[in-house]
């Protein structure tokens, strides 16, 4: 879907917040085009499922279409927060660069920016209502949980299992290996987040033996330098 | 339920490896077991019953493993049988100084939904290290009986048996509670089974185990649902974990379990103090050492070949004297005809045979191997050696099978179950088999060692040492699969229970004995019937092509060749019977020794190795490792010989 579609999908969001239907001249007039132009898109979006269109009445959004207005609306007003609380850029500004960046902005990278800003619920332009996140999450506590152990957010150094000392002891934060390995790993306990310690490594790129809830586990070269750790917390 | 004896209850031993689940069994067994392989798997199946306050009780010893899931066939045999044999009672043995892994395999065997009694072995072990368990809390958390043991000394096994009569007799709720995960993946979980138990009817798998084993992408649970929708959905939220988490939905179930796991075990178990083992880790860490590590292997493998040929030369002697008493008396009772002389020496002396070699030398190997792998140092061999082993695509811990096949090469093809997967323990058994065992030892040595000179002999070894490492990589190479590596609990050193070493070793000797002696004593009345018959020298001529021909031998060899796959060392003694002399070198060429030797060495592994072979991955691998070994010995034997003649030797 281009811009198009999108803002008029926005647009519709917010003009039926109120639970009634939008005239056609009303719509137009707020996205500023000829109501010619806006009967046609209209056209469109009903024929994709996303507008019912009740001649002399006017248009209200189906379920699709209310999902799609409040995606591209939650997009806007995070922006628009993020460049005004953030970055502090000026409120009329925000409001333009949030209409262009909207479009182009991903949903991991519209999760993410729910997180950082810590899921807020207003917007801080103009202070209207962000609607809800369609993410798995049964809560935004389950969200930020998720994220403290998800990859792609990491400010540690990493590093191979092989390369701890002797004695140190590390957090797994992550395990590249085939399944099957990968299967055992965790049945034996290496799951991400738990803390392994060195107890020895053979020579010659033998195998380490680590310690790990309180046994000890042989683990061969090729295996555990695909086991990746990082500092311990506080450590 | 399962049982259609009134009297008799089914209980089956469960647990990680290393917890004394064999040690329990033993006891609890004694003499009464039957040791077989699962059906179509190379997996131990171990049986046993007792009469216990007055019931009949019968003991099924699952194999050691560490979690349900599809790694291994242990766990596909172990699992598939508490959900379709459905046991009265599951005891799940415990070691108490691990307790958090531990747990995280009870609370699997809690989503199997099996009647469930939990074993606290090594208790005695936990209070020396200073560990106390709160038993009652414990029972309480899981909503089964916690019964203390010491399996080696005996202690708690009448408790634990009473406690595993009255679940398993008990009418109602003998499903054991279910422990529910964090909320993201429980809604799942549930959100799945509700879908399941509308759909799903007739399976024996419960539906909470089977939801949450889709969602773990479990091949073989997959490959039983066959409706796409649950399929679908399941794949759906699988993803959904995966996202939430960025890893494998497989690894975010498995932290849930070991989290509970975690949650438990701290809340049952207070360290008091935490003593000093100066000793146990002193042993540790010089047994594990990148120098003396291995120096210490070293002596120990000789010094365990060496008791073992002193003690087996000693006792064959002895008992090689006292049969000598029964021949002359056996000769009257058969008399001189041909089927005396069958009977007499092709039967009994194949059964004398059988003594003579099982008895001396087995006993003695498997008596030193069950004491080494019970104390725990089988473990830093395989450690030691992960990194050679790796040169051949198997890791460290076939390298006991192959150290095995030095003495004798039917205990290392069954010690080849200590691999994990089909695939490696075939590599495993293959590469053993081209070991020279201690009758091919006494080939090499009675003519290579003898006649030419000991570093010809130890040359020999040499040629076979890179031909097990090129064979074994060669067959890394082409069967299909992929290995997994090295990843193995290192059990702490202890000292190994008598009672349990003993009975060990009996019990592998028994089964030893029923499967090597039969094919033994067959194959000896067949070779001596044919002898009466005269086909023996019809084979020399057969086989003149290949032993005249291609390996440039007197054409005599051709029956010691056959005669070999009895028992390889009754070459060297027909050898000297067929040419009428000692004096191998007056006959033979050295060249021509060096051959035979190398041929002996190769061509086949006897016939009770080819049995055990069979009898681990079935008729079928055993034929092809056979013929391959045959052609490998015949071809590269005349490659040897005319590379031998060029270099000048005549």
């Amino acid at each position: 879907m281009n811009e198009g579609p999108e803002e008029y999908l926005e647009a519709l969001y917010k003009l039926t917040r109120e639970g009634k239907p939008v005239r056609t001249s009303q719509l137009a007039n707020f996205l500023g085009v000829s109501p010619a132009s806006a009967t046609q898109m209209l056209q469109k979006l009903a024929e994709r499922g996303c507008v019912e269109y009740i001649p002399y009445h006017g248009s209200t959004l189906t379920e699709n279409g209310e999902a799609k207005g409040a995606k591209m609306t939650r997009k806007h007003r995070l922006l628009e927060t993020f460049l005004v609380s953030l970055l502090n850029v000026r409120k009329d500004k925000a409001h333009e660069e949030a209409c262009e960046l909207e479009h182009h902005l991903s949903d991991e990278a519209e999760e993410a920016l729910c997180r950082i800003l810590k899921h807020p619920e207003y917007c801080a332009d103009d202070n209207m209502p962000i609607p809800p996140c369609d993410s798995p999450y049964s809560s935004c506590a389950e969200c930020m949980e998720a994220a403290e152990f998800s990859p792609q957010r990491r400010s540690k150094p990493i590093r191979p299992l092989t390369s701890l000392e002797k004695g140190e002891s590390a957090k797994i934060a992550f395990v590249r290996a085939g399944r099957g390995a990968l299967r055992r790993l965790c049945d034996m306990g290496l799951t991400p987040g738990s803390v392994v310690t060195m107890v020895r490594s053979a020579p010659l790129r033998g195998p380490v033996e680590v310690e790990i809830r309180g046994s000890r586990l042989a683990i061969g070269w090729g295996i555990a330098s695909k086991v990746f750790v990082e500092a311990v917390d506080g450590g | 339920m399962a049982s259609d004896d009134e009297d008799q209850l089914r209980i089956a031993l469960a647990g990680n490896a290393n917890v004394g689940k064999s040690a329990i069994f033993n006891q609890l067994t004694g003499l009464s077991q039957v040791i077989g392989n699962w059906p179509g798997k190379t997996v131990e199946r171990a049986e046993g019953s007792l009469f216990f306050e007055g019931r009949n009780l019968e003991i099924i010893d699952l194999p050691g493993i560490y979690s349900l899931s599809t790694f291994s066939e242990e766990e596909i045999v172990s699992r598939q049988f508490i959900a379709e044999e459905k046991p009265d009672v599951v005891i799940d043995v415990l070691d108490s100084t691990v307790l958090e892994r531990n747990l995280y395999f009870t609370i699997q065997l809690m989503e199997l939904e099996a009647p469930l009694v939990v074993a606290l072995n090594m208790y005695d072990q936990a209070k020396k290290r200073g560990i106390e368990i709160d038993r009652e809390r414990l029972s309480k958390e899981l909503g089964m009986p916690v019964v203390p043991t010491v399996a080696v000394k005996r202690v708690g096994l009448g408790d634990l048996l009473r406690s595993a009569i009255s679940v398993g007799e008990a009418e109602s709720s003998r499903k054991p509670k279910t422990l529910r995960y964090g909320p993201e993946v429980e809604s799942r979980i549930e959100k799945l089974s509700s879908s399941l138990s509308d759909r799903l009817s007739d399976h024996p798998y419960p539906i909470r185990f089977v939801a949450i084993k889709l969602l773990e992408n479990d091949e073989e649970i997959l490959r039983m649902i066959s409706d796409q929708d649950i399929l679908d959905e399941a794949s759906e939220l699988r993803s959904e974990l995966e996202s939430i988490h960025g890893e494998p939905a497989s690894t975010v179930i498995t932290s849930e379990r070991y989290s509970l796991a975690n949650r438990i075990s701290s809340n049952c178990q207070r360290f008091i103090h935490q003593p000093k083992q100066e000793l146990s880790t002193k042993l540790e860490s010089v047994t594990t050492h990148s120098v003396w590590g291995y120096v210490i292997m070293l002596l120990i493998t000789l010094g365990v070949f060496l008791t073992i040929f002193t003690l087996g030369d000693w006792f064959s002697g002895i008992l090689e004297q006292a049969l000598d008493l029964i021949r002359p008396i056996l000769q009257d009772i058969l008399g001189t005809g041909p089927l005396g002389v069958i009977i007499q020496e092709g039967l009994i002396e194949g059964l004398f045979a059988g003594v003579t070699i099982a008895l001396p030398y087995i006993l003695p190997f498997y008596l030193i191997l069950s004491i080494l792998e019970d104390s725990g140092y089988l473990a830093r061999i395989a450690f030691l050696m992960d990194s050679a082993m790796h040169r051949m695509g198997l890791h460290g811990k076939a390298f006991i099978p192959i150290l095995l096949g030095y003495g004798c090469s039917v205990p290392a093809v069954l010690g080849s179950r200590i691999m994990e997967t089909r695939r490696e323990r075939l590599i495993a058994a293959f590469a053993a088999t081209l070991v020279p065992c201690a009758a091919r030892t006494i080939v090499i040595l009675a003519l290579v060692g003898k006649y030419i000179g000991p570093l010809y002999a130890l040359s020999l070894y040499v040629i076979d040492l890179i031909i097990v490492f090129a064979l074994g990589r060669v067959a890394y190479r082409t069967l299909p699969g992929r290995a997994i590596g090295l990843i193995m609990e290192m059990p702490a050193y202890r000292k190994p229970s008598g009672n349990v070493v003993l009975k060990q070793t009996w019990f592998r000797l028994s089964s030893f004995v029923k499967m090597a002696f039969p094919v033994i004593v067959g194959a000896g009345v067949l070779i001596k019937a044919m002898e009466v018959v005269g086909l023996l020298e019809y084979i020399s001529t057969i086989l003149s092509p290949v032993t005249v021909g291609l390996l440039g031998l007197p054409s005599v060899v051709g029956v010691l060749l056959v005669v070999g796959i009895l028992r390889k060392e009754l070459t060297i003694l027909m050898l000297a019977t067929l040419l009428g002399t000692t004096q191998f070198n007056a006959v033979l060429t050295p060249a021509q020794m060096y051959v035979f030797a190398y041929v002996v060495m190769l061509y086949i592994p006897c016939i009770a190795t080819v049995a055990a072979l069979s009898r681990e991955f079935g008729w079928k691998d055993a034929l092809y490792i056979t013929v391959f070994e045959i052609l490998f010995a015949t071809l590269t034997g005349g490659l040897l010989y005319r590379i031998l003649l060029f270099l000048g030797w005549s």
